[in-house]
């Protein structure tokens, strides 16, 4: 394992990098979420980066890792396991060897099974924290890290987490800056040896390209045909609703303000 | 007693003349409603059914009489399709289930999501496919939620944990509490939504907990006899990119609209309490609260909260002002970007942008077609406006009729009081 190396003062971060693939062509290439994920910690400022990835080396793999170096890295751990390997046990020794502060991960992997299982299970497996869906690091005091997490429909949450911590960034982090193709040649891919633990289930599974899948009919449960020519023609109506006529403005502005209040959008 | 219909052809007469003092009386005897008046059917002097064309039927809305020939409506008190179709659902109660089905849903707004309704719809499949030992449902709703139709959408057993630790977010004591439940009552199967809103985080932290590999993003459940647990599933992988087959495990992470919710029956939603106390645990994340995003700067097709003008808006600096107190988004009927008011960005409807906020505010917007359609996901939808008549007030949960400066300028007086208050009492 690497020694441990890192300087006292500053942050230790490990990004976990895998091999993404293109939706359209197919081919291998940079993860968009683990991309992100090493744009988040290039972002950090006083910190001490490494790539890390579980996987087998070969020409289709090689071009997309050294898409990660070509973001400004001089070298990128590959702990070499064959396809079709349980990569958890691998990541799990190596982590615990170098012991960073913080990891960070893409939410879901593009190839294989993709369930977004791994982090999770680093994190039991190491009795850490984990943060999912992260927008941004905001800083990093005395071991406790301010996160900004996304939430949907645009919202944030900040949050505090004691390190060490795994995050997971999606696509509500920063997008990734571009692979130069200079620093991408002359990084190096250090073959590192690691324990090798088959994934008998995923064999077992029968995977085959994604199928459509099929719309939702409107079903309508009508006992006769005046109910179900009503469906038929039914205009979109709320129906019920509350109509407040002769009042002053006062009155409906606070009919609305209640309203406003129970749905818990004012803030 | 015989078979033979003895008639009273002396009845029959005084049933016929509504100006018999025995009319009604005699109605009665013969067991025909006097609802409307007069007898529409009866038998005649040969056995004939006779039929009196003036009777049936019923006045409708605009003073026409119209007649219902399936026998549905009866005229205007009949209360509406909903209240029947509710009243007329049958009950399910399983007092003593054989297994209990895990359900935790999302529970967005503090309301059931429609994700959670086909959550739930999936989770009867599993527990009614054997009627002979059929399962319950168990919902488990941590915080504080506003459902009312838990029993609706299928729950047998509703467990509603509100202590405070599992408010807000708690990704852990939650985590806990859903172990306990496990501790509890030993679920045979789990389910949760794979959902950004809290089921995808959830769900993959309880699977780590309890060492079972659950199968993710499950869009499609088949019976198979083969499989351990009598069920196959298919599951999305690889981005979206990939299909597995593969036997059911005991937690699953399902997609939205991976069964139909339940429609036809209503369930109990009985009340289940812990056996002990939430377990204490050592919080290491720290929640300091949602944080004040720009609403400009949310995309209108997901913002959460949208005022949006129309034509009936004069005061375009009041509405601007009105949008920054209250925090929403700004949106905007095709007339108001038309003439120049608005960008075109922030139009919505079917030629802008389909929203999907959980409450619109609009303000001046008649509603043509076209507008309805865009907002047609929203949840709740409040209408301001001058003219009573316009389909937007058909549309809206909450409408007022009034001009639509004032009404804003009251609106903005009442929130900012309202803050006011806020930070005096802190």
């Amino acid at each position: 394992m690497r020694p441990d190396t890192h300087d006292k003062g500053r942050l230790a971060v490990t990004v976990l990098v895998s091999v993404g693939r293109h939706p359209l062509t197919g081919r291998g290439r940079r993860a968009d979420q683990d991309a992100r994920g090493v744009e988040l910690a290039r972002a950090l400022a006083d910190a001490e980066v490494e790539l890390l990835h579980a996987g087998r080396l070969d020409a289709g793999s090689e071009a997309a890792l050294r898409g990660y170096l070509g973001m400004g890295f001089e070298a990128l751990s590959l702990l070499e396991q064959p396809a079709g390997a349980d990569v958890l046990p691998a990541l799990a020794e190596a982590l615990e060897a170098a012991g960073p502060q913080l990891v960070i991960a893409g939410e879901q992997a593009e190839q294989g099974e993709g369930s977004g299982l791994l982090p999770y299970l680093l994190a039991e497996r190491l009795g850490w924290p984990l943060v999912s869906g992260l927008a941004a690091v905001e800083g990093v005091s005395q071991g406790v890290a301010t996160l900004l997490q996304a939430l949907p429909r645009g919202q944030r949450r900040r949050l505090k987490v004691r390190l060490p911590a795994i995050v997971t960034v999606d696509v509500a982090a920063p997008a990734p800056r571009q692979s130069a193709y200079g620093p991408a040649r002359r990084g190096r891919l250090d073959v590192q040896a690691a324990p090798v633990v088959p994934d008998d289930d995923l064999a077992r599974w029968q995977a085959q390209p994604a199928r459509k899948r099929p719309k939702r009919l409107k079903i309508v449960k009508a006992a006769s045909a005046r109910d179900r020519f009503k469906a038929a023609a039914a205009k979109a109506e709320g129906g019920g609703g509350q109509v407040l006529t002769d009042i002053t403005p006062e009155q409906g502005a606070e009919a609305i303000f209640k309203l406003l209040k129970e749905e818990g959008v004012l803030r | 007693m015989s078979d033979i219909r003895r008639r009273d052809p002396r009845k029959e007469w005084i049933a016929r003349n509504r100006l018999h003092p025995r009319h009604l009386e005699v109605l009665a005897e013969l067991g025909r409603s006097d609802g409307q008046g007069a007898a529409s059917e009866w038998m005649g002097p040969h056995g004939l059914m006779r039929r009196n064309p003036h009777a049936v039927g019923f006045i409708g809305p605009n003073g026409v009489k119209r007649i219902d020939r399936s026998g549905v409506q009866q005229g205007q008190g009949s209360g509406g399709p909903q209240a029947s179709t509710a009243a007329s659902k049958p009950r399910v109660e399983i007092e003593a289930p054989a297994f209990l089905v895990a359900v935790v849903p999302d529970m967005a707004g503090g309301r059931l999501t429609g994700h959670d309704r086909d959550l739930l719809g999936l989770a009867r499949r599993l527990a009614d496919a054997d009627p002979a030992t059929p399962g319950a449902v168990l919902a488990v709703v941590f915080g504080e939620h506003k459902e009312d139709a838990f029993g609706e959408a299928g729950v047998d057993r509703l467990l509603h944990l509100a202590e405070p630790e599992v408010e807000g977010f708690a990704p852990e004591a939650r985590l806990g509490a859903l172990v306990a439940v496990e501790q509890a009552w030993t679920p045979r199967h789990w389910l949760l939504p794979d959902s950004k809103l809290g089921g995808a985080d959830l769900g993959r932290r309880l699977a780590a907990r309890l060492g079972e590999r659950p199968a993710t993003g499950v869009w499609q459940l088949e019976a198979d006899a083969e499989a351990p647990s009598g069920w196959r599933c298919t599951a999305r992988g690889a981005a979206g990119t990939l299909d597995f087959q593969r036997a059911m495990p005991r937690l699953i992470l399902a997609l939205a609209e991976c069964a139909e919710p339940v429609s036809e029956t209503h369930h109990a939603a009985q009340a289940l309490a812990l056996p002990e106390a939430l377990p204490a645990q050592l919080a290491r994340i720290e929640d300091l609260g949602q944080v004040a995003v720009d609403p400009a700067g949310v995309a209108l097709s997901e913002a959460e909260f949208i005022l949006s003008a129309g034509n009936g808006v004069r005061d375009w600096e009041g509405f601007h002002h009105a949008a920054e107190v209250l925090g929403a988004t700004e949106g905007a009927s095709r007339v108001a970007v038309d003439d120049g008011f608005m960008a075109r960005h922030r139009q919505v409807g079917a030629t802008g942008t389909w929203v999907t906020a959980r409450v619109y505010v609009a303000v001046g917007i008649s509603g043509a077609i076209q507008h309805l359609q865009g907002i047609q996901a929203c949840d709740k939808v409040v209408a301001i406006n001058m003219d009573p008549g316009c389909d937007m007030i058909k549309r809206a949960d909450l409408a007022v009729i009034g001009d639509s400066t004032k009404v804003l300028e009251a609106l903005v007086a009442l929130v900012e009081q309202a803050r006011e208050e806020k930070r005096n009492a802190a």
